[in-house]
């Protein structure tokens, strides 16, 4: 527990194993993730485990995208390599550098790759949409729906996760008077 | 499950067959097996149940948990006849018991006067088949007011000044108000415009077997966990089950309206959850499908003897397609509204509902202030234009803005232009091997008018009501539809509508339509309240043409 307090994604990576994902290709995607949504005084991708949902994803619901993750993320690598010499993979390039990535990745700058196992070709923006769409699901998701541990998503959006509410809601509803009718004269046409 | 259920075995030859059980199919189906009568009713969705509901926006939105699935049944989409239409996510409907009502909004507006006799009262439109409806608001009213008391609304009668008149008041109290809809409200008295309670279909008190709203929010496209949305499946399909003569059918999808050589139906084909095609014979049959489904299967089922499909002497199935024109704007205030609690709509106005015609355009709609949103959509679609997708600055706009922003809903009406259609691709198919729906659609010039003049309107009001910053989705033709209106339309001559007063098809004695595509006119977008209402109508004449023995065999 001191060691997930101090490095909670490689904590964690240590005591949850993954599904499909090599221990290598979640390190890059968790580095991804984490820089779509940033850790800072709130918590962000890492601390609601997106790494462990989008393997599950690939696993389940989104099988069709596994080749595009395999494929993407040795795209992303190399790019690294490319635009950082010295820089072997995304995950250890400094949080700079890993945001230079990522936007040409979005800008589809990376170099292209080659087919896809089944056939279709990569498209580099294609993986950085997919990942990006992935992400943001693993970090607002119900917790029911596999992402969003400890509501770390919610937090950060301010959704408290209670089933029910009373109002007032919030600021504007508070001092509501209730609603007053209008003067008889007002009306049709 | 409750009790032992009546299920019937598909050669008996049960009163009624009727294809969907959503907000049209359900409440014939209630009435119909209140009245004596033996009723089917297939359903191509599963029968889902409150316990198999979730809050899961994955399973709901992506994995189509409770609408029909593009993967298995695609559509396409093309804006002209002419063109080659394309493989395109153009049709959302429920596929569920319960339809549609399952996930909607539960925005439920009468229609008003106006809305069955405007061709009258405006004139011809050219390039349109704008008419009147062959029934009036007064025939519709007590039918309007059934609804509201059968299956639950809550509203305040007569607080819009707008409103049409009305035999008795809602059975329940409006809902609680929320912040946009305070915010909306005194923006738009200071305007001059009436804003008052949304009427929902949505319980404000619990009723035997069902819990008051708990206001948690994941309402519009979800379904409710606790049976406060007075849906199809929380009200009129549990009372059919009820009677003990009527069974509903899940997992079965329709694709044939069998006929015999006089031309009178004599059943339905369907496929059962395995894929295995049965006919379950019945004395009549009603298509309550919705109005994109309905013409499908009647096209669907063409013969020697109806080559354009059943029920189309008039050719016109299928047309006259009307979605209601929409648009949207958001503003972002300074204090958080939490805006995400409660239900869709707290609180809306009519004063656009007929507008004037030195306006130079057609129509009318409601305004209504919402936060329709759950958190990924919000995430995905509802942060200011020019916002960083990803990084410490799309984490901010999230952070800040999620509990800060509503929106307004703009709804209008739609002319019925015939070109605008449904009909069946001549190559794409579904996982079933039947042609895919196929979307023919472009928004009049009037339509777009409409939206842009009342998205103006809304924006006028964030701007009063002092949003920090406030937007609006850009306004283009749609192509992407969930009311699917007039496509089997209602009238007297059968050479210019498909369906009588009765709902009966001109060609067919013994077949019945009715949902949204039975509708003339569009309204100004709320459909589901009016299909209710036609439903219960509907009920009560198709039950007095079988007991005075006109629905022979």
């Amino acid at each position: 527990m001191v060691a997930a307090a101090q490095h909670a994604h490689q904590a964690a990576a240590s005591k949850q194993s993954f599904e499909v994902l090599t221990p290598d290709q979640a390190k890059e995607v968790e580095a991804i993730a984490a820089r779509i949504i940033p850790t800072d005084e709130l918590p962000g991708a890492t601390e609601a485990g997106v790494v462990y949902f989008i393997d599950r994803a690939l696993k389940t619901f989104a099988s069709d995208a596994l080749p595009l993750y395999q494929t993407g993320l040795v795209a992303v690598n190399r790019a690294a390599a490319q635009m950082f010499p010295g820089v072997k993979s995304f995950s250890v390039a400094t949080p700079e550098q890993q945001d230079k990535i990522l936007t040409e990745g979005f800008a589809g700058e990376w170099p292209e790759l080659g087919p896809l196992g089944n056939g279709t070709r990569t498209y580099v923006p294609d993986f950085c949409q997919t990942v990006w769409l992935h992400t943001v699901w693993g970090f607002l998701v119900d917790p029911e729906g596999g992402g969003n541990r400890d509501f770390a998503g919610w937090k950060v959006i301010g959704h408290d996760p209670a089933h029910s509410f009373s109002p007032p809601f919030g600021y504007y509803d508070k001092d509501y008077p209730g609603w007053q009718p209008f003067p008889a004269e007002t009306g049709k046409k | 499950m409750s009790q032992a259920k009546v299920s019937y075995r598909p050669s008996e030859e049960v009163d009624f067959l009727i294809v969907g059980s959503g907000a049209a199919g359900g409440v014939l189906a209630k009435e119909l097996s209140a009245n004596g009568f033996r009723v089917v009713v297939l359903e191509q969705g599963p029968y889902l149940t409150e316990t198999d509901f979730t809050h899961d926006e994955i399973k709901v939105s992506n994995q189509h948990l409770l609408t029909n699935n593009p993967h298995t049944q695609p559509t396409t989409f093309r804006k002209t006849l002419e063109e080659k239409a394309h493989i395109q996510h153009s049709v959302m409907y429920g596929r569920c018991v319960g339809g549609s009502s399952v996930h909607f909004t539960a925005n439920f507006w009468r229609f008003h006067e106006i809305d069955f006799i405007e061709r009258s009262k405006v004139g011809e439109i050219p390039g349109t088949g704008f008419v009147d409806w062959p029934i009036r608001y007064a025939d519709l009213e007590p039918y309007y007011t059934k609804v509201e008391w059968e299956i639950g609304v809550s509203g305040l009668a007569g607080a819009s000044p707008f409103d049409p008149p009305r035999s008795k008041p809602y059975p329940m109290p409006p809902l609680p108000v929320k912040g946009s809809g305070v915010i909306f409200e005194r923006a738009s008295r200071k305007l001059g415009y009436h804003p008052f309670p949304a009427p929902m279909a949505i319980l404000s008190q619990p009723r035997p077997g069902r819990s008051a709203c708990v206001n948690c929010g994941f309402c519009l496209g979800f379904g409710c966990e606790v049976g406060a949305k007075s849906t199809a499946l929380s009200t009129v399909i549990r009372m059919a089950e009820k009677t003990g003569r009527c069974e509903i059918r899940p997992n079965s999808y329709a694709h044939k309206i069998a006929t015999d050589k006089t031309g009178r139906a004599t059943g339905v084909v369907y496929f059962d959850d395995k894929k295995n095609a049965r006919l379950q014979r019945a004395k009549a049959v009603v298509v309550c499908a919705n109005g994109a489904e309905t013409p499908r299967l009647l096209l669907l089922s063409a013969t020697n003897q109806f080559p354009n499909g059943l029920a189309n002497s008039s050719g016109l199935v299928g047309k006259y397609l009307m979605p209601n024109s929409a648009a949207i704007a958001y503003g972002v205030f300074e204090e958080p509204l939490n805006d995400y609690k409660g239900f869709a709509v707290s609180r809306m106005f009519h004063d656009f509902y007929e507008l004037d015609q030195k306006l130079g355009i057609y129509g009318g709609g409601g305004l209504d202030a919402r936060f329709g949103l759950t958190p990924i959509g919000f995430a995905t679609g509802a942060l200011p234009p020019g916002t960083p997708r990803w990084g410490t600055d799309f984490k901010k706009a999230l952070h800040e803005n999620y509990t800060r922003t509503m929106q307004i809903f703009c709804h209008g009406s739609s002319l019925p232009v015939e070109s605008n259609s449904f009909s069946l691709d001549p190559e794409v198919k579904d996982a079933w091997g039947l042609p895919a729906l196929r979307m023919t659609y472009q928004d009049s010039a009037n339509d777009l008018k409409l939206v842009n003049w009342m998205k103006d309107r809304a924006m006028e009001i964030l701007d009063v009501a002092g949003a920090k910053s406030k937007w609006h989705q850009p306004i283009a033709s749609q192509q992407f539809a969930v009311h699917f209106l007039g496509t089997c339309r209602m009238g007297k001559d059968p050479q210019s509508s498909v369906i009588n007063p009765d709902h009966r098809t001109h060609d067919v004695p013994n077949l019945f339509l009715c949902d949204g595509s039975s509708l003339v006119t569009s309204g100004r977008g709320q459909p589901t309240m009016t299909i209710q209402a036609l439903a219960y109508r509907a009920a009560d004449r198709i039950t007095a043409l079988a007991k005075k023995g006109d629905l022979p065999s």
